[in-house]
């Protein structure tokens, strides 16, 4: 499904990513672990079409198609997702229009009739199950006065409309407490099926023990500088980063800025 | 695609120009002029001497041009063109006899005056250059008592009503502009709700401007006798010219005992090109009086248009227990420029006043937002909330704020909130993350900014107002 080959990445002229190799297949969840400012965001906003980043050199192959090529919301559409790490905030727009928009697009772009608001009303009702969330939340303004942990749940919310076939979860897990935690992972378990495919960014092992994935990537300095399974987690989680990244000496340092 | 190179890719679709043959007065303006005017429409003698009176004390006023925060050449006020009326009988019975190129004209712009075309529940007044072309479901409205016709037809046929209101809110030497149009003021559109009445259906007029060389000085007067209610919209267009038109209008409206008017307006005239050419100056004074106790005076506006705007519809609350409110969204684009607001006097005991605003601004333009609150000693227990938000597009243009505050007793609240923000690259990453184009979630994400102020537009209107601003806006992100 996805194929990244050599893939350089810069913002504002620093380099960021130097040369990542990943292949991700349909029904498998893979992890992005790594320390602060190894590239992990990074990674996750240049597969998103994230127009501050700069691909320098590499490619990216998605679903036989040239991802880089396509502009963000074509992506989307292409069923590329991405849960962001700080979801922004859309005053004035209610989370359900939000998402019928976003819904009715993919359907325009995969040549489906676009659904009414009564007949949206329904799906999203039932999506809505995913993440336990209620009915309020659907004529809120996106985002606006959310909470840390109902803003993580919006995004899988959203993610449960949109049905990708590749997401990318960017630091989902930060700033979740134990329940929240539950209820994000338990979303997503549920929307893992044999034909999509899911990327986990995160810092912390914790997130692992409720979405369990089929590989583990550790990057350090730009590069993956180590691969394994599930049990790779587990083992840095007790170890810490620094045994793998010492072992790397080439590393910049360079951050990825917040947003 | 820069933003420049985005920017002005939408073409202003109301710009074309109606080929038909005008009754136009020479240039330029004299007491000659207005006596022209006046004898063209076979004005009383009263009226004549408004004019006057008018006039003369225009002559003694100068323009302001210091306290806006607008800048423009100088006008020449003898190079324009103060009457032309598309020929056509003096009296029309019915719209049969409307010259049918009007008729197109209108259609095309959207606005269809054969009522069985229309829109059910709006009744219009069409306002072409100088005069008042067609009024629909007149005879409708007078069924229920509601007079709803030209003007000119008002002086004519209602003279003690006009007499009665005419210049009671703006009176004629209120501001250069307001004295300039109570002189020479060709048509616009008079509205009498009587006693008890609530208005059928909504009214509204539609201005054009289609001469290059006339201005547009209309007036609207809006009386709602005891409990009655009426809601008013206002359209306007005009083709493009590379020269500016001037735009001077008088709106004046009166509430008795608890009566509520509701004035909504979507200002869509020719703003310019790019590099600002042509376009119409808008300098228009509105204001409405709660002359009675419980009356209401609600102004929505939406400011699209205009390579200049200054207007600042008011309310003067003298009954006691009235309400004023003002709900703006002015939009400008490349080299607009707008400096608009209110002003609420509260003079009654217990008014309350409401002021929500939302300027955007885009490309190189500038908006301002200025607004008085102002509460007289016998005002007690006033309450006043305002609320000016501005949002910018871009690096190149600019939002101001000037909020002037005069509180005279101390038993009164007055409450501002102000906040400028900008469509940050985030936001509509973060839309487009989720599949919708950058262009549509501009327009999402001002749709959003402007929500307060659309929910108090008619349903049609709002519908209109979320089209038109994704219009302008169209690729003005880059």
């Amino acid at each position: 499904m996805l194929e990244i080959r050599n893939l350089h990445a810069a913002i504002d002229g620093n380099e960021i990513l130097k040369g990542i190799n990943l292949t991700v297949r349909k029904g498998e969840v893979h992890a992005i672990m790594g320390p602060n400012g190894s590239g992990k965001s990074t990674l996750a906003k240049v597969l998103a079409g994230h127009p501050q980043y700069e691909v320098t050199a590499g490619e990216v192959i998605y679903e036989g198609k040239n991802l880089l090529e396509m502009p963000p919301d074509q992506r989307a559409r292409e069923g590329v997702f991405m849960a962001f790490q700080y979801p922004i905030e859309v005053p004035g727009v209610s989370n359900a229009q939000f998402l019928r928009l976003a819904y009715n697009e993919k359907r325009k772009h995969h040549g489906e009739e676009e659904l009414d608001p009564l007949e949206f009303k329904d799906l999203l009702k039932e999506r809505a199950k995913v993440v336990e969330m209620d009915a309020s939340f659907m004529s809120r303004s996106v985002n606006e006065g959310f909470s840390g942990g109902e803003k993580k749940r919006n995004e899988i919310l959203q993610m449960a409309v949109l049905e990708p076939k590749l997401a990318v979860l960017d630091e989902t897990d930060s700033g979740l407490d134990i329940d929240a935690l539950r209820v994000v992972a338990g979303g997503v378990n549920q929307l893992l099926t044999p034909d999509n495919a899911i990327i986990v960014v995160t810092h912390y092992q914790r997130l692992l023990n409720y979405i369990v994935p089929h590989y583990v990537h550790v990057l350090a300095g730009g590069r993956i500088a180590r691969e394994g399974g599930k049990e790779l987690a587990l083992e840095l989680e007790e170890r810490g980063y620094d045994w793998i990244t010492s072992v790397d000496t080439s590393k910049t340092g360079a951050g990825a800025p917040a947003i | 695609m820069s933003t420049a190179e985005l920017l002005g890719k939408r073409e202003y679709k109301y710009g074309f120009v109606t080929d038909i043959e005008s009754d136009v007065i020479p240039r330029g303006l004299t007491e000659d002029t207005i006596r022209l005017i006046a004898a063209k429409k076979n004005e009383p003698e009263w009226m004549l001497e408004f004019r006057l009176k008018a006039y003369r004390h225009w002559l003694t006023m100068t323009e302001p041009k210091h306290w806006p925060n607008i800048s423009y050449p100088e006008i020449d006020y003898q190079d324009i063109i103060y009457y032309s009326a598309p020929k056509q009988k003096p009296t029309k019975a019915s719209l049969d006899e409307v010259d049918p190129e009007l008729l197109r004209t209108f259609e095309k712009l959207g606005i269809p005056l054969q009522e069985q075309k229309q829109l059910a529940g709006v009744a219009v007044d069409a306002v072409f250059d100088s005069v008042s072309v067609a009024t629909t479901y007149k005879e409708k409205l007078k069924k229920h008592g509601v007079i709803f016709c030209s003007f000119t037809e008002a002086i004519r046929e209602y003279p003690d009503l006009v007499k009665k209101y005419l210049g009671s809110v703006v009176p004629t030497n209120d501001n250069f502009f307001a004295a300039l149009n109570s002189a020479v003021f060709s048509d616009g559109s008079f509205v009498f709700i009587p006693k008890g009445v609530r208005c059928p259906m909504e009214l509204s007029t539609y201005f054009r401007i289609n001469n290059a060389d006339s201005g547009q000085f209309e007036r609207t007067l809006i009386v709602a006798e005891e409990a009655s209610h009426v809601s008013y919209l206002e359209g306007c267009t005009a083709p493009k010219f590379d020269r500016n038109q001037l735009h001077a209008a008088v709106v004046e409206l009166v509430a008795l005992d608890d009566a509520q008017i509701k004035y909504s307006t979507v200002q869509n005239w020719y703003a310019g090109d790019e590099e600002g050419r042509g376009g119409i100056y808008n300098f228009v004074t509105k204001r409405g009086k709660c002359q009675g106790r419980n009356s209401k005076i609600s102004w929505t506006q939406v400011e699209t248009g205009s390579a200049i705007t200054w207007k600042y519809p008011s309310c003067i609350l003298a009954g006691d227990n009235s309400i004023g409110e003002f709900y703006s969204v002015a939009l400008t684009n490349h080299a607009q420029q707008a400096d608009t607001g209110t002003k609420m006097i509260h003079l009654g005991k217990n008014t309350r006043s409401t002021i929500i605003s939302k300027g955007i601004a885009a490309g190189n333009s500038n908006n301002s937002y200025r607004g008085l609150v102002k509460v007289m000693p016998k005002a007690e227990n006033a309450r006043n909330y305002t609320q000016c938000d501005s949002m910018l597009i871009g690096s190149h243009c600019g939002a101001n704020t000037f909020p002037y505050i005069e509180v005279m007793n101390n038993s009164s609240s007055v409450e501002h909130e102000a906040s400028t923000s900008k469509i940050s690259e985030e936001q509509l990453f973060y839309l487009q993350q989720r599949g919708i184009s950058q262009e549509d979630a501009v327009s999402l994400i001002i749709n959003g900014f402007c929500k307060d102020v659309f929910l108090q537009l008619p349903m049609e209107f709002a519908v209109e107002a979320t089209r038109l601003l994704g219009l302008k806006l169209e690729g003005s992100v880059g």
